[in-house]
């Protein structure tokens, strides 16, 4: 598939009807989240014939982006059940399988090295300080080829310590920074859309400790 | 709810020690076929643990696979075919997946299971 072939069906995805600011739901737009999947393909094949997380899923656009680039299996988590209702449906209107689980990415405990690569838009922890190295942490863990993605491009040497150091990764790199342009999407944004500079990220999980169980 | 994805699944209640497997209780089962990958179920086959995978399968009311299964099996078109199907076609639809060491109950409806834990249980 092309990459415009891939950003035009990622354009026709419903997004969120009522975001929850607690849970930072931003839609990952179609420009980023094409380009963040076309790349994992393209340069370093970790979609095709493999097992996909996408991590915090929302309305689906990773994880279904993943299974029209030919992931075996997708497997789209988040922790509410709204957004998983627009994903599920945005799934079915293009005709992709993938399974969905509702879970506090905190809380989930895989068994095991089932999962290739997980790819994820974090909450930046904008609201909740952190909550984006909690997904980080996990999504180490589970993964045992690679992990794509996307933090604030401000905390660039803090996402780089913290994989390196502390979540055992043993490669962190910076592929693209790119301009997430977040609607205004909530009463307290001022501005109509402001634009961030975000990283996109590609770890790679260290060798031990797959899996989150005990 | 694909068994790759019950295969990998544990209870995740605080102090719960062997989460895995899940038990299954089914109210309704999916198929839906898909083209068989020869190359990723080989390569999938070491990462599955058979005896909860054989385990699901049967409860899902599939009873072809076998209960053991060793890597030369893989030869074998006709074994492929029914690891293919029990991995990937065989969906729970609606059901219930139980925690092994608390009994809890977490509830699959649309083939979606919901893992959430109350506050006391993280």
């Amino acid at each position: 598939m092309k990459l415009k072939q891939l950003e035009s069906l990622l354009g026709n995805l419903t997004q969120f009807s009522t975001p929850k600011i607690q849970l930072e739901q931003y839609p990952t737009g179609p420009h980023i989240a094409s380009r963040m999947l076309y790349t994992a393909e393209n340069s370093f094949g970790d979609l095709a014939n493999k097992v996909v997380a996408d991590f915090g899923c929302g309305c689906g656009t990773l994880g279904i982006a993943a299974a029209l680039l030919s992931a075996e299996n997708v497997l789209g988590i988040d922790i509410d059940a709204e957004s998983l209702g627009v994903a599920f449906t945005n799934a079915e209107d293009l005709e992709v399988d993938i399974t969905f689980l509702q879970c506090d990415i905190r809380n989930l405990r895989l068994r095991g090295e089932i999962i290739d690569t997980v790819v994820m838009n974090p909450p930046f922890g904008t609201r909740k300080k952190g909550a984006d190295m909690d997904f980080l942490c996990v999504a180490l863990k589970v993964a045992s080829s690679a992990v794509y993605s996307l933090h604030k491009s401000t905390t660039r040497e803090h996402v780089k310590k913290m994989a390196l150091r502390d979540f055992n990764a043993v490669s962190a790199e910076v592929l693209y920074e790119l301009q997430f342009d977040v609607p205004q999407l909530y009463r307290f944004h001022k501005k109509k859309e402001v634009d961030i500079a975000v990283d996109l990220w590609r770890f790679v999980p260290g060798r031990r400790n797959h899996g989150t169980g005990d | 709810m694909r068994l790759l994805t019950h295969n990998m699944l544990s209870s995740n209640i605080k102090g719960v020690s062997s989460g895995f497997p899940l038990r299954i209780e089914v109210e309704k089962v999916v198929e839906k076929q898909v083209e068989m990958n020869a190359d990723f179920l080989r390569n999938m086959f070491p990462k599955i643990e058979w005896k909860a995978f054989a385990y699901a399968a049967k409860a899902l009311g599939y009873s072809d696979l076998p209960e053991e299964a060793d890597s030369s099996q893989l030869n074998s078109q006709d074994f492929l075919q029914k690891f293919h199907h029990a991995l990937l076609e065989l969906h729970l639809e609606e059901g219930v997946l139980i925690c092994p060491e608390t009994g809890r109950r977490f509830p699959v409806n649309r083939g979606i299971p919901n893992m959430l834990l109350h506050e006391d249980e993280v």
